[in-house]
């Protein structure tokens, strides 16, 4: 107990900070009190999912647990705003430099539909290496949205086509797999890095 | 359209006569900046970005685009609602007031590229043409950056 005065202070100008942060949230953003609560993920231990990651190995929540998270929801047929998400993770994890070898990373498919395993990996072989990504039947990336509380929608396109609605949120997780902060999508990197350092730093305050 | 003034037909002719064509605004458009992510393939569509700015005294209104690089080019704009969750619809038509600019940049508005004819290749480039409501066309050569570029320097 001792040894948390000292790092007591530090938590509380961190918590002050994240107060701040999340007082702004909400204010700016905050979907409500009621509805709030319920937009936050599970931790990833009470998640339950199957999926199968680009290189064709079976994965699911419990492959995350015991080193940090980034999770974030997209599909590869988007042309603007996860192109954009991929290269600002890239970027954050270019600025976390070796730090970013400790995380875990892994973009899920929306669209498994057109996002086959093959698909996946031709796709994150773009951006930075640590990025993974997770594809699978439809039901279980149902399941996994659930636990993040991520949405996602079809919707037709003039073309006959179609296109995807998704949550563009990064959500980050501690090496113990509890939820720890959300980046929301245009974050500015003033912003985004911290809070990864955050995720990061409760994974060596969890180990000693 | 609805409104033709006097001074404004008067405008049109003075045009008309100097010119040889009645463009009202669309020779007053200058673009900056033009880039567009490579694509993997011809099956995913791309995207393109840029900066219009209206140089004159005159509104401009831009109506479409097109580019013999996709069947189906369309200004479209990505939003993102309070819960997080973002999504894509054609923008219509943009009206660029005196001395504004429209920015289509990641994450807003962007001329979205459907039915590619051939892969964009990083290093290639293609033209785009803008039009305008006044019948003016202003056309662009677009620089293909990386999949990962984030902006016109990459
Ligand atoms: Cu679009």
């Amino acid at each position: 107990m001792r040894r948390r005065t000292a790092l007591g202070y530090g938590a509380t100008a961190l918590g002050a900070m994240g107060l701040t942060l999340f007082v702004g949230w909400w204010r700016v953003d905050g979907p409500g009190a009621p509805e709030a609560v319920a937009s936050l993920p599970i931790p990833l231990t009470e998640m339950d999912f199957r999926l199968t990651d680009h290189e064709g190995q079976p994965v699911g929540p419990e492959t995350l647990v015991g080193r940090p998270t980034m999770v974030f929801f997209g599909f590869t047929f988007c042309p603007d705003v996860c192109p954009t998400t991929l290269s600002d993770i890239s970027g954050w994890l270019d600025a976390l430099g070796e730090d970013a070898g400790q995380m875990n990373v892994v973009f899920i498919t929306v669209d498994p539909d057109r996002d086959t395993v093959e698909a996946m990996a031709e796709y994150v072989g773009y951006f930075h290496p640590a990025i993974r990504g997770w594809t699978g039947a439809q039901d279980q990336i149902a399941r996994a949205a659930e636990g993040f509380r991520a949405s996602y929608e079809r919707v037709p396109t003039d073309g006959g086509d179609y296109t995807m609605t998704h949550t563009a949120s990064v959500f980050l997780f501690d090496a113990a797999g509890g939820f720890v902060s959300m980046i929301d999508y245009h974050e500015p990197r003033e912003f985004a890095v911290p809070k990864i350092r955050r995720a990061l730093e409760e994974e060596t305050e969890g180990a000693t | 359209m609805t409104k033709l003034t006097i001074p404004m037909l008067a405008t049109l002719t003075t045009l008309a006569l100097t010119s040889g064509v009645a463009l009202a605004g669309s020779e007053d458009v200058v673009v900056d900046d033009a880039w567009a992510r490579a694509s993997i393939g011809v099956n995913r569509p791309g995207a393109a970005y840029m900066t219009i700015r209206n140089t004159g005294d005159e509104a401009v209104t831009l109506t479409g685009i097109s580019t013999p690089l996709a069947m189906m080019p369309e200004i479209h704009e990505s939003k993102t609602n309070a819960e997080g969750v973002s999504s894509m619809a054609p923008a219509g038509e943009i009206t660029i007031a005196p001395g504004e600019a429209a920015e289509l940049a990641p994450g807003g508005l962007h001329a979205m590229l459907m039915q590619l004819q051939q892969p964009m290749t990083e290093g290639d480039s293609f033209p785009l043409t803008l039009s305008f409501s006044d019948g003016g066309d202003v056309t662009v050569d677009v620089p293909i950056l990386g999949i990962a570029a984030r902006g016109p320097e990459g």
